[in-house]
């Protein structure tokens, strides 16, 4: 049983569960919600959990639940968001260090290759794991997660060239 | 083509930076929420001190732990979740009455505390002598075989050394007042330097 304490697992994991549920939700409201919802049910369990867990997987893998509630919670919503928010203004006003670009450049793959990329690159599950998660073929989650990245490294060098600052 | 599965030049995740106040108001969030839902078992955070950093972790019940830097902070938390509970969370606004008194008795404007205590990670013996500390009042010393008597045991000073020595919460519990018979002051928990400090702070060296 889990005897460590778990505010270990929010430092060691939270960044990486934080950009799981952005990448997936965007830079949303919905997307801190649906990390409190991770954490609040991993701090339920956590006392029972086996002690050789590999966690972080465990996390990512609480949170893509937590996320799939959201995005239930939002198609009953009665006006549909077809796009995602790539804002990130902070709750204090404060710009944050984010790289907008690379957040927008995520929210807007599409679907297949957002999950994918979230689910592996981001959140470290095997490509394999994803697909048991959103479906589909490990072949293909392969391919939809490397389609994404390439995107991804197009658009970051890009970006990263502009600002002459990378 | 190129194989995207190795391409260290592009690390996704660190590209797509967190920064520490979203998890620090992330964190807050949670806290409020799990202590709703009953879930916050333990509590801690850090203050500074004159001492270097102090530890201080809180249970529903009260204050559990006080501890110094030279303890570890990873070695006192690992125990608390092994003995209180692993439901522990570093709570930064949380813990204010129990820092606003540290601050006061740091700063000459508190002889005693005034705080709810739990006494969970102390038993027996030793949880006796820890709780006859506080009739040794500030800016006065006690020592150990006085402490042995006091709690009926005259001859166990030895055992009352072990118990000042293991006091899961320093400076508020004033093992620090129990000084050696020949008036040298003894080990202490945060060192001996520590405790020098806070007998002439209080006037008793």
């Amino acid at each position: 049983m889990m005897n460590k304490p778990f505010e270990n697992a929010i430092d060691a994991h939270g960044p990486t569960v934080l950009r799981v549920c952005r990448a997936v939700l965007g830079m949303t409201p919905d997307a801190d919600d649906a990390w409190s919802e991770t954490f609040l049910a991993a701090l339920r369990a956590w006392p029972d959990l086996p002690d050789d867990t590999n966690v972080e997987a465990w996390l990512v893998r609480v949170a893509q639940r937590k996320t799939v509630d959201v995005i239930r919670a939002r198609s009953r919503q009665p006006v549909p968001v077809d796009e995602l928010p790539t804002s990130i203004a902070g709750t204090d006003g404060i710009p944050h260090e984010a790289d907008p670009d690379l957040w927008s450049a995520v929210a807007s793959l599409p679907e297949r290759q957002r999950l994918a990329v979230a689910y592996h690159y981001v959140g470290g599950l095997p490509h394999k794991e994803t697909a048991a998660l959103i479906g589909g073929t490990t072949e293909a989650v392969r391919r939809a997660a490397a389609d994404g990245i390439t995107r991804l490294r197009t658009t970051y060098g890009a970006s990263a060239a502009q600002e002459g600052t990378r | 083509m190129m194989d995207t599965n190795n391409t260290p030049e592009f690390d996704l995740a660190s590209a797509l930076t967190v920064g520490a106040d979203e998890m620090d108001s992330l964190r807050s969030e949670l806290a409020r929420r799990a202590a709703d839902d009953n879930l916050l078992d333990v509590t801690y955070r850090t203050i500074d001190t004159p001492l270097g950093q102090l530890l201080l972790a809180a249970t529903e019940r009260g204050l559990v732990r006080v501890a110094y830097e030279r303890e570890e902070f990873d070695r006192v938390l690992d125990t608390i979740a092994q003995r209180v509970s692993a439901r522990i969370l570093r709570t930064p606004a949380r813990l204010d009455d129990v820092a606003r008194e540290l601050d006061e008795y740091f700063t000459g404007r508190r002889t005693t505390f005034d705080l709810a205590l739990d006494h969970s990670l102390s038993s027996g013996f030793r949880a006796e002598v820890q709780r006859s500390l506080p009739s040794i009042a500030y800016g006065h010393t006690a020592s150990y075989g006085e402490i042995a008597a006091l709690v009926g045991r005259p001859r166990a000073v030895r055992a009352v050394g072990t118990a000042c020595a293991t006091n899961p919460l320093p400076i508020v519990v004033p093992c620090h007042r129990v000084v050696r018979s020949d008036g040298s002051y003894g080990g202490y928990v945060g060192g001996v330097d520590a405790k020098t400090k806070l007998l002439t702070m209080e006037g008793a060296a």
